[in-house]
């Protein structure tokens, strides 16, 4: 066993590969929460439009959320290919659904009553008030759906070392099975790190795309 | 009677779900360019009503026609282009600044961006915003600001027709009284057509050419100008609502003009003294009014006239109130109430003498 | 499919050490030992902060928490556990479940109080309640849905994420997933004992949902004569952003 809290020798030899691994953990992440918003953005503006499609689909969207990642990732191995990307993206994505269609239906949901009627009394179509009135006020909750999305998938990603992808997770899995304490904070902490960097990029994002919710801070 | 703009026939609303309809076999003609307000106890359904109008709320039975067509046959996506509307909440889009919420329905039925600009800037000057306020966003206006907006929202595409659901309920009573006279000059110029609820009575008074009252289940109780249900309320109800002051909400529509005024006690400056006492002796008072070829220069009382011999302007004393010809009746109470001298001096312009007003004067006016 | 059947309905399961009562119970315990451990600071804290408003930035933090992965929490402090001599049990992974478990508890908690309308506060005090009787009386019945909403969100992550301990050689259901994987996916029994795992997993994180659900309805305030209840929904900005431009 490796007393040594942390090498960083080791940290500094590596550094190449460890960009490189970052880079992989970044690609992973983005392809699922892309892949995931692109499947779950119509399906919150269904559930919201038609409430009675609430229920199923997040029914659905509920069990694939609960099924442990480990089991997902293991079950899809023979269907899709053990080491294949597609059964890690699939997991990813699957967990992201969930997320995404809730904060997109609050959202919705969320803007205030007044405000629609005074869009359809001006005669807006419903979908002129959907798309112009409802969608840029639901920004804000549905932003913070895909922050926690991401948060979740970057954290998730490092779960597929056990399928041989992983990005930063291939230290943890190492550091796990060689009890090298090194390797598991260089997974950790890095991973942490990029979590934490996409949430402010996020959040940057939303603040530039919702000027009208920024006035407060404007003002003061 | 002038051309009827908006037309209710037999108009029933039921809610699923409900026992007892909303409204019930309502009629109503409203004529082009008059002020229409319905008052009535919460829940009475002059929302309903108001929004049958513009098929936010599609009638159960009945027909409903605007300018001549029955609503139920247009589209209500156009109709509702057409029509005005404030909602009672104001509604303002959080997320578009001033401007473009102001723009909205103009941009909708096509305008070119330049003349939507330049209605903007008309709607700036009517309502007395500021430019500078164009590019902000709602939440960083005033409440009485944002009701302005919302209803400069409302004119925007000059719609020949407003629907407007208790727009001025949601501000203070200084700057709801700022509003309603603003109201009253926009449509002395614009005369549009226009359907007004609040359940403010006196609001009802000062806006309506004509005030339907409305009983639970839009049951119009008495339908009619606001001098004839201040005089003769149609039944109890109506009384009731109106309330006890009905002889003072009365003398609110009835200007100094339309009344007698008295000549008053009064002499030119420089005369006798002795002038100046028969004229208070002539009306039985204490006091008189020193007028210069016209001119009100102000008053003096028995003891000052005494002191000296000859009536010196130099002692005029001025009065606290005036009233001119465009006064209520009320506000010549208000001023008879606060005088010194207990009458209400009545000047036109330029501070021209007309006469007075006296108490017995105007109550005649309230038995009457 | 029919093997994962074969598997429930085989007697030889449903007994013994490595049986699906055994596993079933093993891993209820270790999801309710690591949110009994993690409801008490997450609860105190939350209250805490949301009734001083002090110390704000500790919600912050707290919530970047879930940017942590279990799994590279529990792969730090294995070796450690070895090396304090606790040999192969499962605490490691029940650390990173405490983890796992605290932000949502503890952001959903702290909402809760911040968020009690503040005129009804004002008035509480204007009444003459203490401090005390305030966060006793008021803010506590206030917050609790919320703070239930948050357990909920805890326990059903936990529930699926301790499949983890397994790894470590710990109990739970997730040693079906773990051995079932390890016999291969040729192996006909071995994609039986994962999958077997998987559905039992998912459906206990489904019963404890449902469960914890029930209980939140029932402590959402009733909002009508008829009993009506406003259930609040979970705070759905979990990672709130700290204003770093405030001082
Ligand atoms: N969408 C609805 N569904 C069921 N009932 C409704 C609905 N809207 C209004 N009502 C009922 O219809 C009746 C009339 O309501 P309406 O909103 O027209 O009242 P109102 O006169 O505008 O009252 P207020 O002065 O309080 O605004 C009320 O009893 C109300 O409860
Ligand atoms: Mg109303």
């Amino acid at each position: 066993m490796i007393n040594e809290l942390f090498r960083w020798d080791w940290f500094f030899d590596h550094l190449p590969d460890i960009w490189e691994l970052t880079l992989e953990h970044l690609r992973l992440t983005a392809i699922a929460v892309v892949i995931g918003f692109a499947i779950s953005f119509p399906l919150g503006v269904l559930a919201y439009r038609h409430r009675r499609t609430y229920g199923p689909i997040t029914a659905v969207t509920g069990i694939l959320y609960t099924i442990p990642s480990l089991a997902l990732f293991m079950m899809l191995g023979p269907v899709t290919g053990t080491l294949s990307v597609t059964t890690a993206e699939i997991g990813l994505v699957s967990y992201t659904l969930l997320i995404i269609i809730r904060n997109t239906v609050a959202g919705f949901r969320g803007v205030p009553e007044d405000v629609k009627e005074a869009a359809r009394g001006m005669g807006y179509t419903a979908r002129q008030s959907l798309w112009k009135v409802e969608l840029p006020l639901a920004v804000p909750a549905i932003v913070a759906g895909v922050r926690i999305a991401t948060v979740t998938t970057i954290g998730l990603v490092t779960v597929t070392s056990l399928i041989g992808h992983g990005g930063l997770g291939i230290y943890i899995l190492q550091g796990l099975s060689r009890l090298d304490s090194t390797l598991t904070l260089t997974g950790a902490v890095l991973s942490m790190f990029l979590a934490v960097s996409a949430d402010r990029i996020l959040v940057i994002v939303e603040r530039r795309s919702t000027p009208w919710a920024q006035t407060r801070a404007r003002a003061s | 009677m002038a051309d009827v703009m908006i037309s209710l026939k037999n108009v029933s609303k039921r809610f699923e779900g409900t026992s007892g309809a909303a409204v019930e076999d309502l009629s109503l003609d409203i004529s082009k360019g008059e002020t229409v307000v319905l008052v009535g106890p919460s829940g009475c359904g002059k929302t309903t009503t108001m929004k049958m109008i513009n098929r936010l709320v599609e009638p159960t039975s009945g027909s409903i026609t605007v300018d001549g067509t029955d609503v139920l046959h247009q589209d209500p996506v156009q109709l509702r282009r057409g029509i005005g509307y404030v909602i009672q909440s104001i509604g303002l889009m959080p997320h578009r600044n001033i401007a473009d919420n102001i723009g909205m329905v103009p941009r909708l039925i096509g305008w070119d961006n330049a003349r939507i600009k330049e209605r903007i800037n008309e709607l700036v000057e009517i309502f007395q915003l500021e430019t500078e306020m164009l590019s902000r966003y709602p939440s960083e206006l005033s409440g009485g600001q944002r009701q302005r907006v919302g209803v400069a929202r409302a004119l925007a595409a000059d719609p020949p027709v407003m629907l407007m659901d208790e727009p001025f309920a949601a501000v203070d009573p200084i700057v709801r009284e700022r509003l309603q006279d603003q109201f009253l000059e926009i449509q002395a110029r614009l005369r549009k057509t226009i359907v007004f609820v609040t359940h403010d009575i006196d609001e009802a008074v000062k806006l309506a050419d004509r005030i339907a009252i409305l009983n639970v289940g839009g049951v119009i109780e008495q339908y009619a100008t606001p001098e004839e249900i201040l005089r003769e309320p149609a039944n109890d109800f109506v009384r009731s609502f109106v309330g006890r002051e009905r002889g003072l909400k009365r003398l609110a529509l009835i200007k100094v003009a339309d009344i007698e005024t008295e000549l008053g006690p009064l002499v030119a400056p420089q005369v006798p003294t002795s002038r100046a006492i028969a004229e208070m002796d002539g009306y039985g008072l204490d006091w008189v009014s020193i007028v210069d070829d016209g001119e009100l220069l102000g008053w003096i009382d028995r003891a000052t006239a005494e002191r000296s011999t000859t009536v010196d302007p130099a002692e005029a004393r001025p009065f606290s109130a005036y009233v001119t010809a465009e006064s209520s009746l009320r506000e010549a109470l208000e001023a008879i109430a606060t005088s010194r001298t207990q009458v209400a001096v009545v000047v036109t312009k330029g501070q021209r003498y007309r006469g007075i007003l006296t108490l017995e004067r105007i109550s005649k006016e309230i038995i009457s | 499919m029919s093997g994962l059947i074969d598997f429930l309905t085989d007697s030889a399961n449903w007994s013994g050490t490595d049986g699906i009562p055994t596993r079933l119970l093993e891993h209820v315990q270790l999801s309710g030992v690591s949110i009994l451990i993690a409801l008490a600071p997450a609860i105190l804290l939350g209250l805490y902060i949301g009734h001083t408003r002090r110390f704000e930035f500790i919600v912050s933090i707290v919530a970047l928490g879930r940017a942590l992965p279990s799994f590279a929490v529990m792969a730090f402090f294995f070796p450690m556990q070895l090396r304090f001599g606790w040999g192969f049990t499962p605490w490691a992974a029940v650390i990173a479940m405490v983890l796992l478990a605290i932000p949502p508890i503890l952001t959903n908690t702290y909402v809760g109080v911040r968020d009690v309308d503040a005129d009804t506060l004002e008035a509480a005090r204007g009444m003459g309640m203490s401090e005390r009787d305030v966060l006793r009386k008021i803010e506590l019945p206030l917050a609790v849905p919320l703070a239930i909403a948050g357990l909920r969100t805890a326990a059903v992550q936990v529930v699926a994420t301790m499949t983890l301990a397994a790894l470590i050689a710990g109990g739970g259901l997730g040693r079906y997933i773990v051995d079932g994987s390890a016999l291969g996916s040729n192996s006909e029994s071995g994609v039986a004992k994962l999958l077997a795992g998987a559905v039992l997993v998912a459906l206990l994180a489904i019963v404890v949902d449902g469960f914890l659900g029930i209980v939140e309805r029932l402590a959402s305030p009733r909002t009508t004569s008829r009993g009506r209840r406003r259930v609040p929904e979970e705070h759905l900005d979990v990672l709130p952003a700290p204003d770093l431009t405030a001082s």
